[in-house]
């Protein structure tokens, strides 16, 4: 009995992981533009490292000046990332 | 069950060998192959998930055809440790490696579904191969019976009891140390196999780190988890009174845990600065490499340890596969080093960056030195044919340093920002907790006799800054969000941890660490320890306490087979009652030895007695002199054996025939059971000397404390800010720079 059970999971298996080889699916494939998915994680963190950055002067860590300059490098990062979403049809 | 387990195990080795090969096929783009591969890792997961079960099914049923089961579990083993009987074993151990592997591997490549495409087949062609890897090595215990690797190994025919759960094991920590160690293991094969895709394809920006950084803070609060529990159950267990003994197993899974604290350090600096790339590939290699060569020392048998599993055939294979990692993988990084070199250097020594690789530094200098400590005897027998060993004074001497720099950088960084710190307000930051911990340090060494041990004194001044540091960067963050936006200092302390977890549990960390290290340093430099032999009645001085040997206690439970010899400790100051104290140690029948005797020459383990408050631990363990027993076990022995053939030759006689053998044996053990619980009457009635050994341990309860610490800041940095909350963030953020695009 355990044998044969075994040999069902076998075909299920199979059958289960040749399913894309089978289906009509081309490369390419559908799903998530991979490169629109990176640049929106970049996205994120850029966003993260703004956000950090506040926190640090908010804490007196960095002056007025140095976060100014910081912070406007950080956003100057984050436009050139928000362009290359736009290019990318994001 | 056993069967079908088997055939899925193997199933789930070819699922791993396809997995490996469909990813390779689909590296250049073809989705279907890709796709096809990750249904494999899928697959085996689920097929190495019905093989545990079916084992855990075996355990469960008392199923002795199973030499597993026959080997570590018995009808008389508690249901909890037939259930986690499993990993006591090596196959059973590299069962739940690979299907730890297979789950995580299944969950990192449904979370990159669609996503870094160019990666994720030679990723998952990593990760097939080594969920191979693993499972081969279990298969090929099939053909070479003495590997001790195959799982569903069969015996015929059963027998009628198992050998049951080594008596060490029968502890709640060690139940759950093994799986929550090799968990951490397993998962660290996740940004290994990343980074082996990212240096593949030359894709050397943060995005594997982003990718996988979630699953190597998972398996780091694993193997934090699975070296507290260790520690632990060393300290409740073993009768030595101590936590940690710099043994080669326990150096094996704190080492991968350095390398590992280091790389989820210095990946922060490359995802905020695009830094450190070379340092990150490397660590994280290191890391795997040291999990594989943990693996590999529990399981080869090659070094000397209380946690040795006897030498065994899978040694050289794991070894192999190390030297593969090392070799394959250092070929790789040497060839990407243009690629790896980044354009930005750190632009000030007071940045957090900069303490980041310092950090990097002090913790892979503690991993060397612990590594050469560690397998200097197989070192020095290779080279001088002396196998010369390496103990506790050496690591304590060399560690200790490192440890005490560590501490005050895990305070520092946190003050830093990242880039740099603007001058003039270093001191504005660094001076508060420098005042806190130099007005610790006076009180301490005026108070206390911390002035006569230096090291200690000192580190309990840095972690007093560390300690100071971290709870000034919560005030801080609560200040600056409470000026922003009003509200109670709670609600301001509460809405910026939570939209800064990652921080802010990486602070909680800091603060556990900073505990721990404390704790180990009051522990173990003023710890009071004295061994003396009482007879009930007697007392003896330990440090500040009077330690009265009250009275013996024996019991017996039967369900375990086990004989329980203890005493009443009362334990004084000022002659004022503090604690009673209740250790005790058992023995085990044994399968080895027959009968009564049979107690006295197996497992013993000790049950400490302890009382544990904020301010330390008084601890007891005891070893009772047997030897005035040994006449009465012996005699106990005749009498049985006497009396047992008395009443197989009577059954003979009634019934005409020879009893079958299964009638002794339950004649015996009946007879066997009525002696012991004469010989526990008599220890009772005219009890021997018994050794104990009594320490006072100052703050050892912090040690947990800390640790449990640190793992909660670890799930809170694990644990993802609401997605509501990151898109309002994010277009708040948007909006702003659309702003400024249109003012540009």
């Amino acid at each position: 009995m355990e044998i044969l059970v075994a040999l069902v999971l076998l075909v299920f298996v199979a059958w289960f992981v040749t399913g894309p080889l089978r289906s009509a699916r081309g490369q390419g494939g559908e799903g998530e533009d991979p490169h629109l998915a990176d640049l929106e994680a970049r996205k994120e963190a850029k966003y993260r490292e703004i956000r950090d950055a506040e926190l640090d002067r908010e804490q007196g860590k960095l002056s007025e000046a140095d976060w100014r300059a910081a912070d406007a490098e950080l956003r100057r990062e984050a436009i050139e990332i928000l362009r290359q979403i736009d290019e990318a049809g994001g | 069950m056993p069967t079908l387990g088997a055939a899925c195990l193997v199933c789930a080795f070819l699922c791993a060998i396809y997995a490996s090969g469909a990813a390779l096929a689909g590296r250049n783009g073809d989705r279907r192959w890709v796709d096809s591969a990750r249904r494999s890792v899928f697959a085996m997961a689920a097929l190495l998930t019905v093989s545990v079960v079916s084992l855990e099914v075996a355990f469960l049923r008392d199923d002795f055809s199973v030499a597993l089961v026959a080997d570590h579990s018995s009808t008389t083993t508690p249901t909890g440790y037939k259930l986690t009987a499993m990993w006591s074993s090596q196959a059973g151990s590299l069962l739940l490696w690979a299907w730890v592997l297979s789950l995580a591997a299944s969950g990192v490549l449904l979370a990159t579904r669609g996503r870094l495409r160019e990666l994720v087949p030679w990723a998952t062609a990593v990760l097939g191969g080594i969920a191979a890897f693993f499972t081969g090595l279990m298969l090929f215990g099939v053909i070479s019976p003495g590997a001790d690797s195959f799982p569903f190994e069969r015996l015929s025919p059963a027998p009628v009891e198992g050998v049951g759960l080594t008596p060490l094991l029968r502890h709640p920590a060690m139940a759950i140390h093994p799986p929550m160690l090799y968990s951490g293991y397993a998962l660290f094969s996740i940004p290994f196999a990343f980074a082996i895709g990212a240096l593949v394809t030359r894709r050397l920006d943060a995005s594997w780190i982003r990718a996988t950084r979630r699953f190597a803070l998972i398996a780091w609060v694993f193997l934090s988890i699975g070296i507290l529990l260790g520690s632990a159950w060393s300290y409740s267990e073993l009768g030595w009174g101590g936590y940690w003994g710099w043994d080669p197993v326990e150096n094996a899974s704190l080492m991968p845990w350095l390398v590992g604290t280091a790389f989820l350090h210095s990946v922060m600096v490359q995802e905020k600065r695009g830094m450190l790339r070379t340092w990150n590939v490397s660590l994280i290699v290191g890391v795997y490499a040291l999990c594989l060569l943990g693996t590999f020392l529990v399981r080869s048998g090659v070094l000397e340890s209380i946690h040795a599993f006897g030498v065994s055939k899978v040694g050289g294979p794991l070894l192999a596969l190390i030297a593969v990692v090392v070799i394959g993988s250092a070929a790789l990084i040497v060839s990407r080093l243009d690629d790896l070199r980044g354009s930005r250097r750190i632009e000030s020594l007071v940045s957090r960056e900069a303490v980041f690789l310092v950090n990097n530094l002090l913790l892979i200098g503690l991993c060397a030195v612990i590594f050469w400590g560690t397998f200097f005897p197989l070192i020095s027998e290779a080279l001088t044919g002396t196998e010369r060993s390496v103990g506790p004074p050496f690591f304590n001497r060399v560690v200790t340093p490192l440890a005490i720099l560590l501490v005050l950088f895990t305070g520092i960084g946190p003050l830093l920002a990242w880039r740099r710190v603007s001058a003039g307000r270093l001191w504005r930051l660094v001076g508060p907790p420098a005042g806190v911990a130099l007005g610790v340090t006076a009180v301490l060494a005026v108070t206390t006799d911390a002035a006569s041990e230096p090291a200690a004194l000192l580190l309990f001044c840095f972690a007093a800054f560390a300690l100071a540091a971290i709870a000034g960067e919560f005030i801080r963050g609560a200040g600056a969000q409470r000026a922003l936006g009003g509200g109670s200092w709670t609600r301001s302390l509460a809405t910026v941890f939570a939209r800064n977890r990652r921080r802010y549990g990486g602070y909680i960390v800091h603060a556990g660490i900073g505990i721990l290290f404390i704790a180990v340093a009051a522990s173990s430099s003023f710890q009071t320890s004295s061994d003396v032999r009482l007879r009930p009645g007697q007392s003896a001085t330990v440090g500040d306490y009077e330690v009265t040997y009250r009275e013996p206690t024996a019991s017996i439970d039967s369900a375990e087979q086990k004989l329980t010899f203890g005493a009443v400790l009362e334990v004084a100051r000022d002659d004022e009652l503090v604690t009673t104290l209740a250790p005790a140690r058992n023995y085990y029948s044994s399968a080895a030895t027959e009968g009564v005797r049979g107690f006295f020459e197996g497992e013993a383990t000790s049950e400490v007695g302890r009382r544990s408050r904020a301010g330390g631990d008084i601890w007891a363990a005891m070893r009772p002199d047997l030897r005035p027993l040994d006449s009465q076990i012996d005699a106990a022995d005749q009498r049985v054996e006497r009396r047992a053939d008395q009443i197989v030759r009577r059954a003979e006689q009634v019934a005409g025939t020879t009893p079958p053998p299964e009638m002794r044996a339950a004649v015996v053990s009946q007879l066997e059971g009525a002696k012991v619980k004469r010989l526990g009457s008599a220890y009772i009635d005219d009890p021997p000397p018994v050794d104990f050994r009594v320490n006072v341990n100052p703050l050892v309860i912090w040690i947990w404390l800390g640790g449990a610490i640190s793992v909660a800041g670890g799930l809170i940095a694990i644990w993802p800010a609401p997605a509501a909350r990151r898109r309002r963030v994010a277009d708040v953020h948007a909006a702003r720079l659309a702003r400024d695009l249109g003012r540009a």
